[in-house]
């Protein structure tokens, strides 16, 4: 990159993309830049960083709505829901330090980019559920918007859920409108203790399938759950499988209690209460069993969550794997050692029976430009991709390659 | 409401199209006869009327896609229709156009307890999936009024909403995979059975798309289990704005009930006296709020409410104590549009969304137009969201009152945006508020719409003449203006 555009105005942003795009002038898209170590390696002589579009422009919390501009840092954003007993129901992840950055770095705008969800994912949805409204400078050049400040709205196309997991490759999001909840009054998880994979799945599948209202269902193995800073859990002597309830005081001891007495046939349970059960789930959504391994490569694995064990059986074969489950086994985080195709071709293989996508969060950036980063699409859906792009990015100016080589 | 010019070329190969279409769909399955097309000539917006050129019902997505094919190779419209119960002529036929009916997929493909998901073809109702999976326990959260009669795959292409929407969420939170068919006859899957996308949120995108981007073949659902208990609070209040803010302070304590509704003065009277469900007839506003989960939490939240609402002036308060009690609060809000129907020869219901807060303003300046237009107006309003249902009340049958009822509903609507909401909250743009875009959008939003048009039906034959106000060409709006050295090197902050 020879330089590096840092507008201040929508207008400029505006400015920069037209003139990149007259120019046919790639730009790397950066909000605070704190994931450009995710995705494929951009070739761009010039960067558009929105860190200069920041601030809070509107927060009514009795309307369950905030308005900011794209750069605003997501620090900001929550301190400023925690005032008032709110927040981002879907919990954004702080990849910052898995990606061997600083924690608390990050952006609304590259949230949302990325459409990154926590634990919370299974009851709340992801990002892009919570993604109301955008305006944006598509790679045209050209301003526009879509959606409003209402959670309740169907006027035209929802290009809101377009832009939640573009990556910055379709347009740069200068202001943007998430729903915002309240945060529970009262959080317990409860834990249960030494079951194999096969086990936690059953069990997690046992209670989300209750009227229990379970908001977070991960599975640690041993060895992770021996790293943890939460005591309980690092004493636990084994695997560890935590199901967290939220809500009001007596709801949340009704329902941790009621989990404890309908699993009791799988063994013994412990409970983790407010600042611990806090602590504890921060870890899973954060990646921090990873953290602390930085040679292994990260992979992200959505699946459906019965299939969960299998595909991490699969990939355990032979090789030094390390796995740990979220989102009631829907989501399985994959440490691998480094190899020359990472693992890519094997993983898309286990995947290719059950139906899901697996994503290359960290790894060298030799090996994120040599081999797929996101799963690969079929020929129709690569098609379809790349005529949504050249929608809004004919010339393919903003993060080329970010997403697909050469798109 | 004008639509677009019918292709006269188009309308005199009708035989020959039929003909077609029967070589793909044999038997019965092709209705090319002017009468039988008469059930077809308009979906829930009754006011708009027009016979299809033919309509077609295939089985198979195999048979989709030849239909689709076939008509894009042809340069015939197609208007994809579920169970037409749209209620802003999202489904209204064109004189020039084939109506591709999914009432035949009809069938529950896949009951999946354990990945707590159901795959079902696009026909199925909204009911027949919770019906599907309450054997279990288990329900569909999405909970649109018409749920009987709406299809899984109309859901989809409004995005449809429904009481419980404010805990659970829309169709769009709801949904986990679709296979669908482009227009030139591609069979695509999006997402699966798990959670979010591999690349762009295409399904996110189709959601609300209305018929405009692809034919919708299959839809994989999520499924939860039903909460252990649920009641319903019944409070009334003498002004508009107390009940306003009786609903801004449950919010405001942290509190997001399964349900909220609000009813209006002439909504309640209509409810009350259509289904007696024992409403007060001395207030200006009713609020029924439902609060489920387990007992004790249900109990914690109707004393806290409770208190909330005494303190907002609440005149009349109660809790239902028991399942045919919560039911009876509810009869009279679900009976609400045919309640009004009994006192008006029509009703013309609208579909704003604003901030909450700006209710009492917006119901006294639609009191206001109300006098001006000479027609009457009840409120039916999902009141934990914003999002309103004024239904105007007129009588077709007097010359000029159906128009002046539909310049009333479009003043309501942009005063809907005037005040920071939208046009539609859940029932879609169609030809009903399609001219209304360039209140919301400018020029520019539009054509970056219709840029995703593009990619999906480059000649525009999927569903035309909804949703956008003009159809522009995708080659003019693909092309690019500006080349090297036409525009100077932006002089903005750097480092
Ligand atoms: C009495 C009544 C109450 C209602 N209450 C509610 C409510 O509470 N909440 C709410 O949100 N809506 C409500 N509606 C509106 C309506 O029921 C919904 O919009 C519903 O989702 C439409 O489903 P449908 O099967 O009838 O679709 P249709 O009316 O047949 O079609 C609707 C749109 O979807 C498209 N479409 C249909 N099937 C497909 C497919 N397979 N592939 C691609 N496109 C397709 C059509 O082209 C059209 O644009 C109500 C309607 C009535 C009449």
């Amino acid at each position: 990159m020879t330089g590096i555009f840092r507008p201040e105005s929508a207008r400029q942003v505006a400015d920069a993309v037209a003139w990149a795009a007259a120019e046919e002038e790639p730009l790397e898209v950066l909000g605070r830049a704190s994931k450009r170590a995710f995705g494929r390696p951009v070739q761009a002589g010039q960067g558009l960083e929105l860190s200069g579009l920041a601030g809070i422009t509107l927060y009514e919390a009795e309307e369950l709505v905030l308005s900011a501009r794209a750069g605003t840092p997501i620090a900001e954003i929550e301190a400023a829901l925690a005032e008032k007993n709110q927040e981002l129901a879907f919990e954004p992840p702080d990849l910052g330090p898995l990606l061997g950055g600083e924690a608390g770095a990050g952006s609304i705008g590259g949230v949302l980019a990325c459409n990154l969800a926590g634990p919370r994912r299974i009851k709340a949805g992801a990002a892009r559920d919570h993604f109301l409204g955008v305006s944006a400078v598509s790679g045209r050049g050209e301003a526009f918007k879509s959606g409003g400040r209402v959670v309740k709205n169907v006027t035209g196309y929802d290009l809101c859920k377009l832009m939640a997991g573009s990556h910055g490759t379709l347009a740069a999001m200068t202001d943007v409108t998430v729903k915002v909840l309240p945060a529970a009054e009262k959080t317990r998880t409860v834990l249960l203790l030494g079951l194999d994979d096969d086990k936690a799945l059953a069990a997690m599948t046992r209670a989300l399938g209750s009227a229990h209202e379970v908001s977070g269902a991960a599975h640690l193995p041993a060895v992770l759950a021996a790293d943890s800073e939460v005591s309980y859990v690092r004493e636990a002597g084994g695997a560890v499988t935590a199901l967290r309830v939220e809500g009001t005081g007596p709801s949340v001891e009704y329902r941790s209690a009621a989990l404890r007495r309908e699993l009791a046939d799988l063994g013994e349970s412990e409970e983790l209460h407010d600042r611990n059960s806090a602590g504890f789930w921060q870890e899973v959504r954060d990646v921090q069993p990873f953290v602390a391994r930085p040679e292994c490569l990260v992979w992200r694995v959505s699946v459906p969550p019965q299939a969960g064990p299998a595909v991490a059986g699969a990939l355990a074969q032979g090789q030094d794997a390390l796995a740990y489950y979220d989102w009631g086994g829907g989501l399985l985080w994959l440490a691998l050692p480094p190899s020359k195709d990472g693992g890519h071709a094997a993983l898309r293989a286990a995947l290719s029976g059950c139906g899901g996508h697996a994503t290359l969060i960290r790894g060298p950036e030799t090996l994120r430009a040599a081999i797929p980063v996101f799963q690969p699409q079929d020929p129709a859906m690569a098609a379809l991709t790349a005529r949504v792009k050249d929608g809004f990015d004919p010339r393919r100016v903003l993060n080329p390659g970010r997403m697909v080589a050469g798109l | 409401m004008k639509m677009p010019e019918p292709d006269a070329t188009v309308l005199a190969r009708r035989r020959e199209i039929a003909r077609a279409l029967n070589a793909i769909v044999p038997g019965e399955g092709v209705i090319a006869d002017r009468d039988e097309l008469a059930v077809y000539e308009s979906d829930g917006l009754t006011a708009y009327r027009q016979r299809p050129l033919i309509a077609v019902l295939p089985e198979t997505v195999e048979q989709v896609s030849r239909i689709l094919a076939y008509c894009n190779s042809e340069g015939i419209k197609v208007v994809p229709r579920g169970a037409g119960t749209s209620l802003s002529g999202g489904a209204l036929p064109l004189a020039d156009g084939v109506l591709l009916c999914m009432a035949r997929f009809s069938r529950i493909l896949d009951i999946d307890f354990a990945n707590r998901c159901v795959v079902a073809q696009p026909g199925v109702t909204n009911l027949g999936i919770t019906k599907a999976v309450e054997s279990e326990g288990f329900y569909y959260a999405p909970d649109p009024s018409s749920q009987i009669a709406c299809t899984i795959g109309g859901n989809v292409a409004e995005n449809s909403g429904g009481v419980h929407c404010l805990k659970y969420g829309l169709t769009t939170n709801n949904l986990l995979g679709l296979e669908m068919v482009l227009i030139d006859g591609t069979v695509l899957r999006l997402g699966g059975k798990h959670l979010d996308a591999e690349g762009y949120d295409l399904l996110g995108l189709m959601t609300g798309s209305e018929g405009l981007l692809g034919v919708i073949t299959e839809v994989t659902v999520r499924i939860l289990q039903a909460p252990e208990t649920a009641r319903a609070l019944l409070f009334g209040f003498p002004t508009n704005e107390a009940g306003g803010n009786c609903v801004a302070a449950i919010i405001g304590a942290g509190i997001i009930p399964g349900g909220m509704e609000m009813m209006d003065r002439a909504a309640i009277h209509a409810a009350e006296d259509f289904v007696q469900a024992g409403y007060p007839l001395d207030v200006e506003s009713l609020l029924i709020v439902e609060l489920d989960g387990p007992e004790v939490e249900v109990d914690d939240l109707i004393a806290r409410i409770s208190a909330i609402a005494a303190n907002c002036g609440a005149v009349t308060s109660r809790a239902s104590e028991s399942e045919e009690e919560r039911l009876k609060f509810w009869a009279g809000r679900k009976a609400a549009f045919p309640a009004v129907g009994r006192i008006s020869p029509d009703y013309y219901c609208m579909d704003g969304t604003i901030p909450r807060h700006r209710l009492p303003e917006v119901l006294k300046r639609m009191a206001e137009m109300s006098a001006r237009y000479g027609l009457r107006v009840a409120n039916v309003f999902h009141a934990g969201d914003g999002n309103l249902h004024p239904l105007i009340l007129y009588d077709a049958n007097n010359p000029g009152e159906l128009e002046n009822a539909e310049a009333f509903g479009a003043e309501i609507l942009r005063l809907c945006v005037e005040v920071g909401g939208v046009l539609t909250g859940e029932h879609g743009v169609g030809v009903e508020k399609r001219d209304l875009m360039g209140t919301m959008f400018s020029e520019a939003d539009l054509a970056q719409q219709q840029r995703v048009k593009c990619a999906f039906d480059p000649d525009s034959l999927l569903n035309p003449g909804k949703m956008f106000p003009e159809l522009h060409r995708c080659a003019e709006l693909g092309r690019m203006h500006i080349s090297r050295g036409q525009i100077p090197f932006p002089d903005l902050p750097r480092f």
